[in-house]
């Protein structure tokens, strides 16, 4: 059939020309990005000389403790922080479907810490939390229970950046609420005619129906944990004092290296030491395990591509 | 919990003792839920209560620890543009936003469109490795790209973070797409039947219909760059002419020497415009986010 063959032909022109912004946007700023990634980790870089070492940036990599220490950090932050998150926000959405008055206000509530900015949010808990000043630690001692150093404890600055998580939990909270009302009322009725109780009808009809959309928030919530950057930045920026501007120097992770993630270490040798080839090694490594993570969203979105309207 | 609520079959047979029973635990579930969630929304509200109270607190009372402004110190939202160029930083981080979604909409709309009705080969491909490159951490290829801005002296302003979105941004292209494949292909078929072209049909037809999703990605960028503090802290350098708002607003406290009172005051400044506009467009957000959690 030429004439369906030339259509498609003409059709595939067409696409192309749809999609030749991204197709630019793919090559220039991802595509050749990374091949360059892979080159300049085989090199000593530091934005003047460029000189090839082989694997010495890799054999660094073993030695270099602060990446060590940030590693464990932003595996801290996997562990604790985005399974909380989940269970938080499945928490409050399933709380928003029980109620009856005033739904449309406790969601709205409930969803906008999710919109505050990162940094002022971050500068906000830092307030709240700090001792002496803060309204936290202050209502904690009238309660006659003693309030950590928070961000100034390495014990417990991640909890604090935790907490700040699960206030901006509004996001996940809306995504799940989105899920569980979905879940079709007949299996419920079913269940209950069966003697099922609350817990039974969540764990046997709830828990298998919105089952994908939990493994989805918590693959996509790991991939954001392993950016974690600008609220560990800003906590440890404001709880030190210390500044970013010329003249004084501000090595992240206070206290104590306690909320140096791994993204920030990148970013301390890439753009702040100018180690850049090294960088370039922890770019790959956070490709490596991010792309883990992303090939698994791919096969559940296989099928998505093949849906046709 | 409707489904507990609701009398079960077995309780209407049972007799009026055990429906009143029902009626009273019902009434219990319905106040323990609704406490539950008047506590939850005042933890979650209060710390915006308390940034707003120290706001508007003294100097001298914002380094105690009271909880209420012995006297409502309204001028401190004046004073922090004095301290610090608050204004210069507003009007970057409107350039920055607005040049963003503006760009973004133009370069992401076809490349959406593209791939929620066209059948070319490779297609598949494609989606896949825009939900891949939405993915991936923006610090796996941030040295490459750094090196492509120094080499055209941008390195010290925004631009690295505005020009690129000429070239289609992954998330919005991913939303946008989700929203397009929704819309039945009876109508972009009527419209081609009625003689219109692809892009008059896109343009006629489905932008129209598309426009929730458009307000949602739009609102999205426009926010994500008001947010935004990696992108500005890798690019605008030194100066603080160019610095935005989120990076301003870090380095607020340390480097203007100023007490928590007007850090907060600053603070609620920036956290102002993301509140109001998300009361104006509570809906186009939601939608949005719902957009985002694809089963």
């Amino acid at each position: 059939m030429p004439a369906g063959r030339k259509g498609r032909h003409r059709g595939s022109l067409m696409a192309l020309l749809y999609l030749s912004p991204w197709l630019a946007g793919f090559t220039v700023f991802f595509a050749y990005p990374l091949i360059a990634t892979v080159y300049f980790s085989f090199q000593r870089y530091d934005l003047f000389t460029l000189e090839p070492v082989g694997f010495l940036n890799y054999r660094y990599f073993w030695q270099d403790e602060a990446a060590w220490t940030s590693i464990r950090n932003t595996l801290w932050l996997v562990v604790v922080m985005v399974p909380l998150r989940v269970l938080f926000g499945l928490g409050v959405a399933q709380l928003v479907t029980k109620l009856k008055a005033g739904v449309g206000f406790f969601r709205t509530i409930f969803y906008l810490p999710s919109l505050v900015p990162l940094v002022a949010g971050t500068l906000g808990f830092v307030f709240l939390l700090n001792p002496g000043t803060g309204p936290v630690p202050t209502i904690l001692s009238a309660l006659g229970i003693p309030s950590p150093d928070w961000f100034g404890d390495p014990s417990w600055s991640k909890p604090g950046l935790t907490l700040l998580s699960l206030w901006s939990v509004g996001d996940l909270m809306v995504i799940f609420l989105a899920a569980l009302l979905d879940v079709p009322k007949q299996l419920y009725e079913a269940a209950a005619l069966d003697g099922a109780g609350p817990w039974q009808q969540f764990f046997h009809v709830t828990l298998p129906v919105i089952r994908p959309v939990l493994m989805f928030a918590t693959v996509t919530g790991v991939i954001q944990t392993l950016q974690y950057f600008t609220q560990a930045m800003v906590a440890a920026r404001v709880a030190s004092g210390s500044t970013d501007s010329a003249g004084s120097v501000f090595t992240p992770g206070y206290p104590d290296q306690s909320t140096l993630t791994f993204p920030e270490w990148l970013f301390q040798e890439g753009f702040r030491d100018f180690a850049m080839g090294y960088a370039c090694v922890l770019a790959l490594i956070l490709f490596a395990v991010s792309m883990v993570f992303t090939l698994f969203l791919l096969r559940q979105f296989r099928g998505l591509a093949e849906e046709e309207a | 919990m409707t489904v507990t609520l609701t009398p079960s079959p077995t309780a209407r047979k049972a007799g009026p003792r055990r429906r009143r029973d029902h009626r009273r635990r019902a009434t219990l579930q319905w106040i323990a839920t609704h406490a539950l969630a008047i506590a939850l929304a005042i933890m979650f509200l209060g710390p915006l209560v308390f940034i707003g109270l120290t706001a508007v607190m003294t100097d001298h009372q914002a380094l105690t620890s009271q909880l209420w402004p012995s006297r409502w110190e309204w001028s401190n939202f004046a004073d922090i543009f004095v301290k610090a160029p608050l204004l210069t930083w507003i009007v970057n981080t409107l350039m920055y936003s607005i040049l963003a979604t503006v760009f973004m909409l133009v370069s992401s709309i076809p490349v959406a469109y593209a791939l929620a009705r066209f059948r070319f080969p490779g297609r598949k491909l494609a989606f896949l490795l825009v939900i891949t490159t939405m993915m991936l951490p923006p610090q796996v290829v941030a040295v490459p790209i750094y090196l492509i801005w120094a080499r055209f002296h941008l390195t010290g302003t925004l631009w690295p973070l505005i020009l690129p979105m000429l070239l289609g941004d992954a998330f919005s292209i991913f939303l946008l797409r989700q929203f397009l494949v929704t819309i039945p292909r009876e109508y972009s078929d009527a419209a081609r039947v009625d003689g219109c072209g692809e892009f008059r049909t896109l343009m006629r037809v489905i932008l129209p219909m598309a426009r929730p999703a458009i307000a949602a990605v739009a609102l999205f960028q426009f926010f994500y760059c008001w947010n935004d503090y990696y992108g500005p802290l890798l690019y605008a350098g030194t100066d603080t002419s160019h610095w935005t708002l989120s990076l301003g607003l870090a380095s607020f406290r340390a480097v203007h020497r100023v007490q928590w009172n007007l850090t907060m005051a600053a603070t609620l400044l920036a956290m102002a415009p993301v509140i109001v506009v998300f009361f104006f467009a509570q809906k186009a957000f939601i939608e949005g986010v719902k957009l985002t959690g694809v089963k």
